[in-house]
């Protein structure tokens, strides 16, 4: 598996690595920064990580979809620093001889990295910034 | 013992560390930690969440702590 928190995630490497011949199926999700959020207009994100416990936690979460699906690949990538509209923050992908698990478990990996992982993002508006889910 | 700071309690405390005076004795386990923190940084407490990561792994509230440990503190998680 290839686990990574980086500056920017490449398409290419996850692409790459993701190619096998037993695959038949492979399975991308790229996150990217939009540019409204409840209503406001979003400038930028910026990501920071705990960066060795994020690559565990990916790790762990990468370790249960590889025991529940038969996945030939797997990668996680995660950026962190600043990201302007349209950037690509997150890429996920999975490689697999068949299609439903490459989908179920690219879903899994995405909805369960959003759940543990130590990675924070505070969203900057025109006027004014937050922490996105520090608060009730 | 040392606290890793991230996210808006780097901000609430000011720094990316927080260093615990070795007076503080009474700082026996993680739950003990959070109420000192609590105390000192009331901001804190309006968080939706808190977690403590003790060697980083998510830690239980009765799990002791030594000045040996690597401490951070995790607020609500965003990535992705």
């Amino acid at each position: 598996m290839l686990i990574r928190i980086v500056d920017q995630v490449d398409l290419q490497e996850a692409y790459q690595y993701l190619q096998a011949p037993t695959a038949g199926g492979i399975d991308l999700f790229i996150g990217t920064v939009r540019d409204n959020a409840k209503g406001k207009n979003v400038v930028k994100l910026v990501f920071e990580a705990y960066a060795p416990m994020a690559l565990k936690e990916m790790r762990k979460i990468a370790d249960r979809a590889q025991a529940q699906w038969p996945l030939e690949r797997l990668v996680m990538l995660h950026a962190v620093g600043e990201k302007r509209v349209g950037e690509p923050v997150v890429i996920i992908g999975v490689a697999s001889a068949h299609r439903d698990a490459a989908f179920t478990a690219c879903r899994f990996l995405i909805d369960e990295l959003k759940k543990t992982v130590p990675i924070w993002k505070k969203e900057y508006y025109q006027d004014n910034s937050v922490w996105v889910n520090a608060h009730p | 013992m040392e606290i890793l700071l991230f996210g808006i309690t780097r901000e609430i405390v000011g720094h990316s560390a927080l260093r615990v005076p070795p007076g503080e004795e009474t700082l026996h386990t993680v739950g003990d930690l959070k109420n000192w923190l609590a105390s000192r940084y009331p901001e804190l407490k309006k968080l939706s969440s808190l977690a403590v990561a003790v060697d980083s792994e998510y830690a239980m509230d009765d799990q002791p702590l030594s000045p040996q440990n690597e401490i951070a503190l995790i607020p609500p998680v965003s990535g992705g």
